[in-house]
């Protein structure tokens, strides 16, 4: 379990980072917290010409809010993410999150941009990315753009990014009022990759029913999923317990097509997605009610 | 008073090194010019050879050599089979060991088939994706009964069929039993595959030493002995020539006395051929493949009874897998078949199974050693029919104990020691009653179950007994020296791995020799310092080596009270030995120390008495007729989501009884490390293979082992029923924790399910399975 070769830079700037992945052309790795990347090195399952490693590139650590909501640079570690108090006050699902990835020693090493950028199916942070309406900020050498998160997971492992791109940044919108959220997820033993979770926005009208809800699920398809059907199903309802319900079986019957793994087959995913959505969705909806009052 | 060190809890001796990093393990070992070692291994799991092309790997710079079977010349041999058959009547046997490296076929992914030696490790690597072979895919045989079909893959051609060996043990009539019987439950029970995942895995440095002819073999392995007689032998070599160092060990549990490892055999091997000590360490993804697993079994069994409980008889035939060779022998499917009886009377037996070849890594004992299926087997069996016949099934057990009285107890059949299966001493009921006081038995029934159920919980409880075979032979032995310094060192052949032994074994002799256990140093697992024994398996460290300590401590002690009482002018019976000094009893003033006593042992000028041997040291070996029977309860307390299928132990209780205690610490240790272990084999370790033979989940991300969050403080308590076997009438503690967690799973499982009628006839579970389980009910009672 030695990697191969690899030809191995530490740029100090975005810039000079760019620029070695331009020229790269595709056959180079960057380098965040490595605690993907690495072992599937150390595996041989990646064997990369070359690491970028951006762990010296003090602007891409950073944590502010500005105008419109929360900004991440991209290798802020995950336990930053964790214990920030502007993370928890503006960004509240995020900052709840965040202990159910993985151990806190993945999380001290882990950045947000690289669990985003890695899109792993599994992974915590591309699902709540897409519940919060997140925006991605994506930079090569001539381009810059951003990307909103529902539209930057494209499959397995893969993002809207093109080889020569990177992501530095992502915009956490503030929620808007008479908002509520809520994450889970069920994981065989704590900080291992889940069999399935879920996060969930739900912002009520002035008069209780749900003006806005959004359902995003994790380990059950090829990145996160989104629960459309079983959204359209809450908006304009009063949020009963049956109405939730309701959203949950068609949620984990119409919303998902989950595939087997040695760990869970796709009865128990279903069975837990119905599960897990009842519980997030309940949560959510008991906050936004609660937000409401104020 | 002289302080008995014998039986106190006193802290590890061996601790504050393992803690803070100063103890030596195998790779830690770094010699001048050593070259590193990698193993190309098979992906397939059954495929024939046509060629193998090394040329571009050993091209490579950095690449010292590349041997594939062909290299080997004379020294490609198949391993030792290490255990032969017993004596049982009408047994077939079919041997079939590991080879060095693969030659014309591969049998199990992951076995080697080509070896490099580079500057690096790194290099090495490399070059493994440089050699090029070129397999003929056979279809691979995964299945125990699948390997039986007529038509079935064969794993080895030339046997014509994949049976390993086949065995029956009877005693009563069963067919009598069943016949007299009111109930006979038959079930089929399943036992899968995990792995030992010890923390540190195997590791070998080997060195040649040109100059003084020797050969030194640093080895994670449980039998440092053994180890050097067969390297010896295969290499051409002097005993002598070759020392086995078996260091410190991040864990054995079993697979670690596998032998001969083909790493083992060609490290040392090409040592001598390249002149450059070679280090190899094994890593985790070659630990799945490479190193042995156990526990697939498929039983179909039946148990006949009285209507009040009486157990008339157990028939069990079963298949045992036995991965791709079977240097074991029939060691493990004899040992469920022993240990299947448990605590009870089972007046009539009928037992047979075959062991079968498989297209699956090579299985050997690991922690438990085929007895959690015996234990599995019968307890289920019991809890099946006390449902049946609405006894209670705590009731049931107690039933059909065997009495205090009549011990020792013959089970009429053979165990894996080729001695009959006699239990030597045991009393079973107490513990029983013991571990139900601890759980709270009546009051969880009676009012806290209920009372949970009623708010909605799924909770379980479960009780169940086993008895455990340890302590076998054939023999260890010890030497014992007092040091001028007055202090003690003894020497064992014995290799550890973590059980506590520098502290255990000192605690033996200090207790004869009248020194603080912090002063005995304890010695084991390199050859040069002790030439003979076996090796730690089957929970016997502390059974034999122990009092082969015992004995040579008493010797060393008499020596000492002779000299002490020459030079004291006193008669022996009037002396004692405290602190470290001899004295006459109740006279301080008149005492000499062992330092003294010591050095006047060994003079260095003048005459002694003809016949003097010189020094306080003696060398004694203990060997038991049998072994000895330990036996224990475990309870629990569970709680189920019964919405995410996830387990909380909320309670565990350990009742256990392995005879006198030396250490309760280290017991409790030993049986709080078990208990882990069996929970991860209950619920969340299991090897996946598919129906190509190719493991799944060959990870640690994939491999669930339980953590400290999901083991629990587990409450132990501890019964003597001393071993007359012995003279510290000690049993063996090694592999209690681990044995009866299975068992304990399921019956918790149906208790929480009862109201949905649930029965478990498999291990491992997981939350996936358990739902499947839960959902596969109402399903059926609609059909």
């Amino acid at each position: 379990m030695k990697p191969a070769a690899f030809e191995y830079s530490a740029p100090s700037t975005l810039d000079e980072a760019l620029s070695l992945l331009g020229d790269y052309g595709g056959d180079a790795k960057l380098l965040a917290g490595g605690q993907s990347l690495v072992p599937t090195m150390n595996f041989r399952l990646a064997q990369p010409a070359a690491l970028i490693d951006l762990n010296g590139i003090d602007d891409l650590f950073f944590i502010r809010e500005d105008g419109s909501g929360l900004r991440c640079g991209a290798m802020t570690r995950q336990r930053s993410v964790e214990r920030s108090a502007l993370v928890q006050r503006v960004a509240p699902l995020l900052h709840e999150a965040m202990p159910h990835i993985a151990h806190s020693q993945i999380r001290n090493r882990g950045t947000i941009g690289g669990s985003l950028a890695h899109a792993d199916p599994a992974a915590e942070l591309p699902a709540l990315a897409v519940a919060l309406d997140a925006r991605m900020y994506v930079r090569s050498v001539t381009d810059a753009r951003w990307v909103a998160a529902r539209d930057f997971y494209v499959g397995l492992f893969t993002t809207a990014m093109l080889p020569e791109e990177m992501l530095v940044e992502v915009a956490f919108p503030t929620l808007p009022p008479g908002s509520g959220w809520g994450f889970d997820e069920v994981a065989r033993q704590h900080g291992n990759y889940a069999l399935c979770g879920a996060a969930a926005v739900v912002c009520l009208d002035s008069g209780g029913a749900v003006e806005n809800a959004r359902l995003v699920f994790l380990s059950v398809g090829e990145g996160p999923v989104e629960a459309k059907r079983a959204a359209e199903l809450l908006v304009g309802e009063r949020p009963t317990q049956t109405a939730i319900r309701a959203a949950a079986d068609t949620a984990a019957m119409h919303d998902i097509d989950p595939v087997g793994d040695i760990h869970a087959g796709p009865a128990f995913r279903r069975h837990l997605s119905r599960v897990i959505a009842e519980r997030v969705l309940s949560k959510a909806i008991k906050k936004a009610t609660e937000a409401g009052r104020h | 008073m002289s302080t008995r060190q014998f039986g106190r809890p006193i802290k590890r001796n061996e601790d504050p090194r393992l803690l803070t990093g100063r103890a030596l393990f195998t790779d830690d070992v770094q010699l001048a010019g050593m070259l590193h070692v990698a193993f190309l291994r098979s992906d397939l799991a059954h495929a024939r050879i046509r060629s193998i092309d090394v040329e571009g790997a050993s091209r490579s710079p950095g690449v010292v050599a590349v041997y594939t079977a062909a290299d080997l010349g004379e020294f490609w041999q198949p391993g030792p089979l290490l255990v032969p058959p017993p004596p049982v009547e009408k047994l077939a046997f079919h041997e079939r060991t590991q080879v060095p490296l693969a030659k014309d076929k591969v049998r199990h992914a992951g076995e080697a088939v080509a070896m490099v030696v580079a500057e690096s490790r790194y290099i090495a690597e490399d070059a493994l994706d440089d050699i090029f072979v070129d397999y003929e895919p056979l279809d691979a045989v995964t299945g125990l009964e699948a390997a039986l079909r007529e038509d079935a893959p064969l794993v080895h051609e030339d046997l014509g069929h994949n049976v390993s060996a086949r065995v029956t043990q009877t005693k009563g009539s069963w067919t009598q039993a069943e016949s007299e019987a009111d109930l006979v439950v038959r079930r089929r029970f399943l036992y899968d595959r995990g792995t030992a995942a010890a923390l540190e895995n195997r590791g070998i440095v080997a060195s040649w030493d040109e100059k003084s002819q020797r050969l030194t073999i640093w080895d994670t392995t449980q039998a440092p002995i053994a180890i050097r007689n067969g390297l010896a032998a295969m290499l051409g070599l002097s005993e002598h020539q070759v020392r086995v160092i078996a260091p410190f060990i991040g864990g054995g549990f079993g697979p670690k006395i596998m032998m001969f490892y083909p790493e083992e055999v060609l490290l040392a091997w090409a040592a001598l051929q390249l002149g450059r000590p070679l280090k190899w360490i094994e890593d985790r993804e070659e630990n799945f493949y490479a190193t042995t697993q156990e526990r697939g079994q498929v039983h179909d069994a039946a148990i006949a009874l009285k209507s009040d409980g009486t157990i008339l008889g157990v028939k069990d035939q079963f298949l045992h897998d036995a991965g791709a060779y079977a240097p074991y022998g029939l060691t493990l499917p004899i040992s469920s078949q022993c240990t299947l009886l448990g605590p009870y009377v089972v007046p009539s037996y009928h037992s047979e199974f075959s062991s079968v070849f498989t297209n699956k890594p090579i299985v050997t004992p690991y922690r438990g050693a085929g007895r959690q299926h015996g234990v599995f087997v019968m307890e289920r069996l019991l809890d099946i029919a006390a449902k049946e016949l609405d006894i209670d099934l705590v009731e049931i057990r107690r039933r059909n104990f065997i009495p205090p009285d009549r011990f020792p107890y013959s089970n009429e059949i053979i165990f894996q020691d080729f001695t009959p299966l006699v239990y030597d001493s045991g009393n079973y009921e107490p513990a029983l009653e013991r571990a139900l006081e601890l759980i709270s038995y009546r009051e969880f029934i009676g009012t806290e179950q209920p009372r949970r159920e009623e708010a909605g919980e799924r909770v379980g409880i479960a009780v169940v007994n086993y008895i455990e075979g340890t302590g076998i032979g054939p023999y260890e032995g010890a030497k014992v020296t007092v040091e001028a310094s007055g202090k003690v060192t003894v020497a064992t052949g014995v290799g550890t791995q973590g059980q506590g032994h520098y502290t255990s074994f000192a605690q033996v002799v200090a207790e004869q020799i009248g020194v603080e256990v912090s002063d005995v140093h304890v010695v084991t697992g390199d050859t040069d310092l002790f030439y003979w024994g076996a090796g730690t398996f089957a929970s016997r460290g502390a059974v034999v080596a122990g009092n082969a300590m015992h004995a040579a401590a008493a010797k060393v002690r008499a020596k000492i009270l002779k000299l002490a009482g020459e030079k004291l002018e006193a008669a022996a019976e009037d002396l004692e030995l405290l602190e470290g000094r001899v004295q006459v009893k109740g006279v301080p003033q008149t005492s000499i120390s062992l330092g003294r006593l010591a050095a006047e042992a060994n003079p260095m000028r003048g005459s002694v008495q003809p016949g003097t041997e010189p020094g306080l040291e003696a060398t004694e070996y203990f060997g038991p007729e049998r072994g000895a029977t330990a036996s224990g309860v475990h309870a629990m307390i569970l709680k189920v989501d019964p919405e995410t299928f996830l387990l909380e132990i909320e309670k565990y209780v350990v009742v256990h009884d392995c005879g006198t205690v030396i250490n309760p610490l280290i017991l409790d240790g030993q049986i709080q490390g078990g208990v882990a272990q069996g929970i991860g084999n209950a619920f969340y370790e299991q090897l996946h293979f598919d129906d190509n033979g190719a493991l799944l989940n060959a990870s640690l991300m994939d491999y669930l082992l339980p953590t400290a969050s999901d083991v629990p403080n587990i409450l132990s308590d501890h019964f003597v029923t001393p071993s007359p076997l012995n003279p510290l009438g000690v049993k063996g503690a090694g592999e209690a924790g681990a044995i009866p967690v299975g068992a304990l799973f399921a019956q918790a499982l149906d208790n929480a399910f009862r109201d949905i009628g649930l029965e478990v006839r498999e291990i491992p579970l997981s939350p996936n399975r358990l739902f499947e389980l839960v959902s596969e009910i109402p399903a059926r009672e609609t059909a």
